[in-house]
């Protein structure tokens, strides 16, 4: 009966509205694989051509923080995982328990880029043609790594502020006992989504921080 | 009264937040003409311009904002949503037998980010306009003080409506076919706006990235397209053509798909070789994703890069002389019947050939190099965009007007209309290529006095379109109101979407269609 209320008129089976909603899904994760594709070309294109400048550029950004962040969110992608296995499983209260987690560590995650970010500025490492820094391992050209590192990890950064947005809409809607074994779906799209954010950051973290 | 989808609820909000896939998709048919219409003022006013040497009614600025609105308004406000948004999505879940698409909300929310984006975009002629031309190349782009971010971020927008779009259509066409519809039993024009949709959702994303970092360049100016920076503006073009040469078949695929459909019931025949049609359209989507630096010849690419490019190009004429000639197979053992929209399907075989000649002729790296930038370039992109595009949208309107309305358009003024715009159409672009060969550059707002008769030639042409166009509106204005009663199929086709009464009701069909047959059969 509970399945009913979440099936739109148009589908004949709530199976077919999931297996429609999982195509889609999928669909938007693709366009925003490409999205960033574009970044990470102009990425390689650049740092094949001015190895130097990237690796003076990485010199300036504290691999250690960048590790934590990347535990951070692989300990994110488990607990939104375990959040959908205790919603199938209708263990609300664990269910809870987890998205809590997980939004906590995309806050933390979120915590410890801003600490990065105004330790730049306040040296005068600004994006772009507002870049003031003249200080020790500087080199000509340096702006340019330093537009790809904000411009990489800004996009994401946004995209990790949707998905504990979203995160946040899917936690309410437990407590509101609208998800649980018999509609998990809204935190299987979300957890796709909060994966993906979690798969480019895996990429972002050597290609910015460890470069030799 | 019987109860369809036009009379189901009554009021503006009813329309307005509707979810109903075919009101949606006159909601974008109201919008597309609108555009149309400012796009089409834009034209004629480059016309009448260059109707004589020097200055004739604008200075050369003013001439270079009108240039780039034309172009940027009949490209993403036009033609890119044009049939997949306005046609599609009254047309596609109807052939496939569905209720509705996949995700009515968010083909709802797609028509507002083509609304919202076309507002942000058009906001800029009050903020001063923009000069760039449509294609926003670097380094002019950073550089003008013209209202550049406004248009990008407006063109950005948009991007999430064709996506969106795109991405509802693959959806609908992989779920929601009725029983019996297996995918080689679906309509030709199903298949090419899947095709479509493959270039919608793969290739927008890039458009997207790119216009996000050309106003990275003009607010923080992060130097990745600028020299001076150790940027390189090349890079701009190419992301730039890696969406917009695909984007080129999302203006003509479906507009195939349409001719398809028209070829098909106006010769009272299946279409002959119709998997063949299909790999066709899927061929044109593949290999349109390898060709984007036929754009580029002389921008400083390297020559090999030139070289393969230029072969690959010539690979689209392959698919595409394959759907030509099915066509022509098809009329050749059918009985024809001349109306409005089989006029329109002729005019595009007409149309459509010259353009993708002329195609072929610039994918030759040599002769490109010779009339790059020329007029002659733009007489080939407008034999492929309003050739194709605007005859398969018309084609397509006429076809499924009845269906849409429940009334019959007069025939004898649509073929009136249509004699003026195929007509004008030659008048307006036959003559650039005269001009592009001998040499006349495209994008200046003059030109020199050898080139003055074949230019009024142009204009006078431009009115003829204009002409027609007005009597088209005005009598199928007059038709959606006043025009006498549609029978549910009243060109005796086979496709589904017949098969419910006209207009159609509510959930499209009253009983749940089995299919048990071919499209065409
Ligand atoms: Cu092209």
């Amino acid at each position: 009966m509970s399945e009913n209320k979440n099936l739109a008129h148009h589908f004949d089976s709530y199976e077919q509205q999931v297996r429609a909603e999982k195509l889609g899904m999928w669909l938007f994760l693709a366009t925003e694989i490409l999205m960033f594709g574009g970044l990470f070309v102009a990425y390689v294109i650049y740092s094949g051509e001015y190895p130097a400048i990237f690796k003076a550029g990485a010199q300036f950004l504290d691999w250690k923080k960048g590790a934590i962040n990347t535990v951070v969110l692989l300990v994110s992608s488990w607990t939104m995982a375990m959040s959908i296995y205790y919603a199938q499983k209708d263990q609300i209260r664990k269910c809870k328990i987890m998205l809590i987690s997980t939004l906590s560590c995309g806050f933390l995650f979120m915590v410890i880029k801003y600490i990065e970010y105004s330790h730049k500025f306040h040296e005068g490492i600004f994006p772009g043609g507002f870049f003031s820094y003249s200080g020790e391992g500087f080199v000509e050209g340096l702006p340019l790594y330093f537009s790809f590192y904000y411009l990489m990890t800004g996009l994401h950064a946004s995209h990790v502020l949707i998905g504990m947005s979203l995160i946040a809409w899917a936690l309410v809607r437990t407590y509101k006992k609208q998800i649980g074994s018999h509609h998990y779906m809204p935190l299987e799209y979300v957890g796709l989504f909060w994966h993906l954010v979690d798969l480019i950051w895996i990429y972002l973290f050597p290609l910015l921080y460890l470069v030799e | 009264m019987e109860k369809n989808y036009l009379n189901w609820k009554k009021g503006l909000l009813s329309w307005l937040l509707t979810r109903d896939h075919k009101r949606i998709g006159l909601l974008y048919m109201i919008t597309v003409f609108s555009f149309f219409f400012v796009g089409g003022v834009f034209a004629l006013l480059l016309r009448l311009e260059l109707f004589k040497v020097g200055e004739t009614i604008m200075n050369s600025a003013f001439y270079n904002q009108i240039m780039t609105y034309h172009g940027a308004v009949m490209i993403f406000m036009v033609i890119i949503p044009g049939i997949p948004a306005f046609l599609g999505n009254f047309v596609l879940p109807l052939q496939i037998g569905a209720k509705d698409v996949a995700f009515p909300k968010i083909n709802l929310l797609s028509w507002y980010c083509l609304i919202v984006g076309a507002g942000v975009t058009l906001l800029s002629l009050f903020l001063g306009g923009v000069d760039t031309g449509w294609t926003f190349y670097t380094p002019y782009s950073i550089e003008t003080n013209t209202a550049v971010i406004p248009v990008v971020l407006g063109v950005f927008i948009m991007g999430f409506s064709s996506i969106l779009t795109g991405l509802n259509f693959i959806v609908t066409i992989h779920r929601l076919r009725c029983p019996g519809m297996t995918f080689f039993r679906m309509p030709l024009f199903v298949w090419s706006l899947y095709s479509t949709a493959i270039i919608q959702v793969l290739a927008t994303p890039v458009l997207a990235i790119t216009l996000l970092l050309l106003v990275g360049e003009r607010i923080l100016d992060i130097g990745i397209f600028n020299s001076e920076k150790g940027g390189d503006p090349i890079l701009f073009q190419h992301f730039f053509w890696f969406y917009s040469h695909p984007a080129v078949y999302i203006m003509i695929l479906p507009a195939m798909g349409v001719i398809s459909e028209l070829i098909s019931a106006f010769s009272r025949q299946k279409i002959f070789g119709y998997k063949a049609v299909v790999f066709a359209s899927l061929g044109i989507a593949g290999v349109s994703f390898f060709v984007w630096g036929h754009h580029m010849f002389v921008s400083g690419q390297s020559e090999w890069a030139g070289i393969v490019f230029s072969f690959l190009t010539m690979l689209v004429g392959v698919p595409t002389a394959v759907k030509i000639f099915n066509w022509v197979a098809t009329l050749f053992k059918g009985s024809l019947k001349f109306d409005t929209p089989f006029l329109y399907a002729l005019g595009f075989l007409f149309l459509f050939l010259i353009g993708g000649v002329t195609g072929i002729m610039l994918a030759v790296l040599p002769f490109d190099v010779h009339v790059h930038d020329t007029y002659f370039v733009v007489a080939h992109f407008h034999y492929v965009m309003v050739g194709g595009t605007i005859m398969g949208i018309m084609g397509g309107f006429y076809y499924w007007f009845p269906k849409m309305f429940g009334r019959l358009y007069n025939e004898l003024l649509g073929q009136v209309s249509f004699v003026f715009i195929f007509i004008g159409f030659n008048v307006t672009f036959f003559p650039q290529f005269i001009l592009g060969m001998s040499g006349m550059p495209r994008r200046y707002a003059d030109y020199i006095s050898p080139y003055e008769p074949l230019n009024q030639v142009s204009t006078v042409g431009s009115w003829l379109i204009a002409s027609g166009f007005v009597v088209a509106f005005f009598a199928l204005i007059w038709a959606m109101f006043k025009g006498k009663k549609s029978s549910a199929n009243p060109w005796g086709a086979k496709t589904l979407e017949w098969q419910t009464s006209s207009p159609p009701p509510h959930e499209n069909f009253l009983k749940r269609p089995v299919v048990s047959k071919d499209a065409y059969e």
